[in-house]
């Protein structure tokens, strides 16, 4: 599975490709909706770390509209609860995940990416 | 017998027969168990804090089982499909990737609160691998340079592996240093043939946890210390994470609490209590 809260972390790392290589853009994508205990701590802890517009761009492409659009001052339980669902509980089993920058295409299969580099590509 | 690494390159070594084979066997189960438990004290997270963890090398999750037991999310990196493919079946609890971590890691900064390694790195002193161009340092480099890149300022990463020589322990460390990392090695029961083992214990800034002198190896006779100390954590995650064990099959459960059993932990609750949703069986 790729969570959403892995996918926020995740920049492309081919050779010389340094800028613009975030978010990964999913591609014909298939998913699954798991249900996780809500672990409200790890979420507020983990807040700081997410890139917040990203995060929203993406869970809207999968279909979740529940996130503001800005990071909203005050957090409450349903806006936990609500990324919550959005970081753990939406997974992704196939498609593909797109460099915005230089266009590599990192295969999704049985939720798991396949993040190899041909020899050209390793920097 | 000769060391996996000098047979085949890993995803060649961990075929299917072998990734069934390594992670059906108690004894291994045991050995990576007790190393992983060994690495997590060495990491020296704050009690009770939720964390992201990266399982650097993570095959077949039996690593990872253990963060999961002790409350921790986690990301596992590897390079071999057959042993994902296990970590599959066995519906381990953390992302995964298939990657070669000699490639290089593409995480942005900052994005874990520490990661540890168990029975991996000595992999990438080989020059065979499927990636001839690349020579051993420069797979190394790359490794640590982006690996000290995706931890978080402070923190550590704890890498158990199997040196053949101290030129290997020294190459490696060298490379880590240059790649901004601080730490050293700590090599428990060092007079053990049997019992010796080796940690990379690399600190980001100062490693975090108050502490910044690299960690004493153990000394005597091999005891089972460091499981004995995570019983605490364990069972508080437990108890937090007992919501979320209850959608899961019943199966699942039921390995789960054998796997408890295994590890000698008695007070495991009896399996009535439990009841999962249906869901596929395990094995
Ligand atoms: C002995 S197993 C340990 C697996 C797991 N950490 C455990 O404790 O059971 C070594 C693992 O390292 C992986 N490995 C070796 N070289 C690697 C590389 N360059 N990149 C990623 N994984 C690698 C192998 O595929 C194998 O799954
Ligand atoms: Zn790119």
């Amino acid at each position: 599975m790729v969570r959403l809260i892995t996918h926020n972390l995740l920049a492309c790392h081919a050779k010389g490709c340094t800028q613009n290589n975030f978010p990964l853009q999913f591609k014909d994508v298939s998913i699954e909706l798991k249900e996780q205990e809500v672990n409200s701590e790890f979420v507020k802890n983990f807040l700081p770390r997410l890139e917040w517009k990203a995060l929203v761009n993406t869970a809207r492409q999968l279909g979740d509209t529940s996130l503001p659009e800005e990071l909203p001052d005050m957090v409450d339980d349903d806006f936990l609860k609500a990324l919550h669902h959005v970081l753990f509980e939406i997974h992704v089993e196939e498609g593909a995940m797109v460099c915005p920058n230089c266009g590599h295409s990192y295969p999704i299969s049985n939720g798991i990416p396949n993040m190899l580099l041909s020899e050209h590509e390793i920097g | 017998m000769s060391r996996p690494e000098l047979v085949a390159p890993p995803e060649i070594y961990y075929g299917d027969t072998e990734a069934t084979k390594y992670t059906n066997n108690t004894r291994i189960q045991q050995i990576q168990a007790d190393m992983t438990y060994r690495a997590l004290e060495l990491l020296n997270m704050p009690p009770d804090e939720p964390a992201l963890l990266l399982d650097i090398g993570c095959g077949s999750g039996l690593s990872g089982e253990i963060l999961s037991e002790e409350g921790y999310e986690w990301v596992g990196l590897d390079v071999a499909p057959s042993m994902l493919e296990v970590a599959l079946e066995r519906e381990v609890e953390g992302d995964l990737f298939l990657q070669d971590i000699g490639q290089g890691l593409g995480f942005r900064p900052g994005s874990f609160d520490g990661a540890i390694s168990i029975s991996v790195i000595q992999w990438l002193l080989n020059a065979e691998t499927s990636h001839p161009t690349s020579s051993p340092p420069h797979r190394l480099t790359r490794f640590f340079t982006t690996l000290h890149s995706a931890l978080r300022n402070p923190s550590r990463a704890v890498l158990q592996f199997y040196p053949t020589s101290d030129d290997q322990i020294q190459l490696i460390t060298s490379i880590a240093q240059k790649a901004g990392f601080g730490g050293g090695i700590v090599v428990d029961y060092p007079n053990s043939k049997k019992a010796r083992k080796v940690f990379l214990c690399l600190f980001v800034g100062g490693g975090g946890g108050g502490q910044q002198q690299v960690p004493k190896g153990l000394e005597g006779d091999e005891v089972d210390g460091s499981r004995a100390k995570f019983e605490g954590r364990r069972e508080r995650a437990a108890k937090s994470n007992k919501k979320r064990k209850e959608v899961k099959g019943k199966e699942w459960i039921l390995r789960k609490k054998e796997l408890y059993r295994q590890r000698g932990k008695e007070s495991v609750p009896r399996d009535s209590k439990f009841t999962g949703r249906k869901r596929k069986p395990v094995f």
